[in-house]
């Protein structure tokens, strides 16, 4: 069963063919978003399409699949219908899946089950590494904060950071608020006596 | 007291105008509504979260209801759609060099003229092997159906003489640049971005094939509309309010501003603003041109879901699409448009609400009173360009006489 992954994330796209393999399902084709999809797809002659949710060419697919020749056999989206749960749980997850006409279901769902794991995995993935971000962000903004107040008064690190605090708990906001507005006013303003 | 939530699915285009006012200008409020708004870049999205429970409700290509509700390409859902969000606001834009060698003016072209033209074009670009193509935006869209309509009535065979494709509007443009496309049919601020880029002119409105088209509906699932009925009727009325407030002369500004903010359509309040006050640029640099009715969001009972529209729609749908003609498909079709909801939320505000919910498409050569249940109501002429009408009681007749 030769399955086409099309995602505008070619590291989803690698996290999602790797999970596939795994699983033995290896005749895979992954397709270059940067290059003519439909050319792409004409060639490759898949079964079941993966696509993320929200990829900008699915009106356009959609239209080729509905249209085309090239395909031996009809791609419709989601052909069984009896299993609206497997589907909801895809869209739900971000991704979306067209199948030859005439494939079983039972071919289908593992396909569409662990592609909706990898993709849930993605999103996990993709939120730590945002946190971690903001963390790593938000300490450099502190920092330098605290480097303003220990030039400008003259003070040592705890007490810097102390006055950070306090400030941040009086006015019910995040210290780095309070960090990053004494940055911005230290870029408008540093130069003043 | 807690405002029912209703989350809306739209595309970036100025037709979504009516769900964002509502929500921006508290009409949603004033109904005891909250309207989360979900942007996407394609119709497919807004379908899926619209069937799977992202969303309750959804700003939609027409004939794109109607094809889900027949099950075409996908299994059958079915849908209702109860307001129209607008009738035409699309237009037909040339690459500058087909813009050339059809020999467009300075201004809206006439169809039939500008449709000689371009056979001539067409059949010398078929000659050399080169079929022009269009690009359309979606292929259950008003837009595919209006220039197939058009394209047909002046002796152009769709997908025959010249091929017809799916370009995403906000890579239509893009598109003509390329030279993917000779030729676009989207709705605005699209075929004014690619004028004001230099890459296109726009030859023809769709109100000009069709002066009374139906656009952009709002969709639900047809579960949806019953098991939450009260907020369906509560959000008809509140979009019915802002479709009253968004044609005012005096709110343009206004409208045209929040739209164009990057939360909606994120693109030029300028050309959003000509869109809205039915001024059209239609070569770059050029003063726009006044083409009254070009968008029709209100008046006449516009938002009105008259079952012979979704008839009509299904009259191409069947015309161009391999599954042939069927009474129970055309019932199917018809049925999706729910004049009884549009009824019942209005009924007791003055609007004026029709008597009948289905009527001759196309008949109207000048404005006339028609029967209504409340209110006082007068239809503008309809005609298409051709002067054909359309009895939605003989679709097999009217396929019959077709070109």
């Amino acid at each position: 069963m030769r399955i086409a992954i099309i995602d505008t994330s070619s590291t989803r796209a690698a996290i999602i063919s790797d999970g596939l393999r795994e699983a033995g399902l290896d005749d895979l084709i992954v397709i270059d978003p940067m290059g003519p999809l439909v050319v792409q797809i004409e060639a490759a002659r898949p079964e079941v399409v993966l696509i993320n949710l929200e990829n900008p060419s699915r009106d356009v697919l959609e239209d080729f699949f509905a249209m085309s020749r090239a395909l031996a056999r009809p791609i419709a989206m989601f052909v069984d219908q009896s299993d609206a749960e497997a589907t909801g749980a895809a869209i739900d997850a971000g991704v979306s899946a067209y199948v030859v006409d005439g494939l079983s279901k039972q071919r289908i769902k593992p396909v569409l089950d662990l592609a909706v794991r990898r993709f849930q995995a993605f999103s996990r993935l993709q939120r730590e590494l945002d946190d971690a971000r903001n963390a790593l962000a938000e300490r450099a903004s502190i920092d330098r904060a605290k480097a303003i107040l220990m030039k400008r008064r003259r003070i040592d690190e705890p007490a810097a950071y102390a006055l950070l605090r306090g400030q941040a708990m009086r006015t019910n906001r995040r210290i780095v608020e309070i960090a990053e507005a004494i940055v911005t006013s230290e870029t408008l303003m540093g130069d003043l006596p | 007291m807690t405002r029912e939530i209703l989350r809306i699915g739209f595309l970036p285009l100025v037709d979504a105008a009516l769900p964002i006012l509502a929500h921006e200008l508290g009409f949603a409020e004033a109904e005891g509504l909250s309207l989360e708004l979900t942007r996407d870049m394609t119709w497919a999205t807004v379908r899926d979260r619209l069937l799977y429970g992202h969303t309750d409700a959804a700003h939609m290509v027409a004939p794109l209801a109607i094809s889900t509700a027949l099950g075409r390409d996908r299994p059958a859902v079915p849908m209702a759609v109860p307001f129209v969000l607008g009738l035409n606001g699309n237009a037909i834009t040339f690459s500058t060099a087909l813009a050339g060698a059809v020999g467009l003016g300075d201004t809206l072209g006439d169809p039939v003229a500008v449709g000689a033209a371009l056979k001539q074009v067409a059949q010398a670009r078929a000659a050399q092997g080169r079929r022009l193509r269009f690009g359309v935006v979606h292929r259950y869209s008003s837009h595919n159906y209006m220039l197939r309509y058009w394209l047909a009535g002046v002796g152009i065979r769709p997908d025959a003489d010249v091929e017809i494709t799916v370009t995403s509007p906000p890579f239509a443009a893009d598109a003509l640049a390329a030279g993917e496309v000779d030729g676009i049919c989207v709705g605005e601020p699209w075929n004014s971005i690619a004028v004001d880029r230099g890459v296109g002119r726009i030859a023809l409105a769709t109100a000009q094939i069709w002066r009374r088209g139906v656009e952009k509906v709002l969709a639900l699932r047809g579960e949806i509309a019953d098991e939450r009925r009260d907020a369906v009727l509560r959000l008809i009325r509140a979009l019915h309010a802002a479709a009253a407030h968004f044609v005012r002369s005096d709110t343009a500004e206004q409208s045209a501003a929040i739209l164009a903010r990057s939360a909606y359509l994120d693109a030029s309040h300028d050309a959003i603003l000509r869109a809205i006050t039915d001024r059209i640029r239609v070569v770059p640099e050029g003063p726009p041109v006044h083409y009254p009715d070009f968008m029709f969001q209100y008046r006449e009972a516009a938002n009105f879901p008259w079952r012979s529209q979704a008839a009509w729609l299904y009259s191409q749908m069947a015309r161009w699409d391999a599954v042939p003609y069927s009474d129970a498909d055309a019932a199917t079709a018809a049925g999706v448009f729910r004049p009884d909801l549009y009824r019942e939320a209005l009924a007791g505000s003055g609007a004026p609400l029709p008597g009948a919910s289905s009527k001759l498409e196309g008949g109207l050569h000048e404005p006339i009173g028609a029967g209504s249940v409340q209110g006082r109501l007068v239809l503008g002429a309809d005609r298409f360009f051709d002067g054909r009408a359309f009895d939605p009681e003989d679709i097999p007749g009217y396929l019959a006489v077709l070109p």
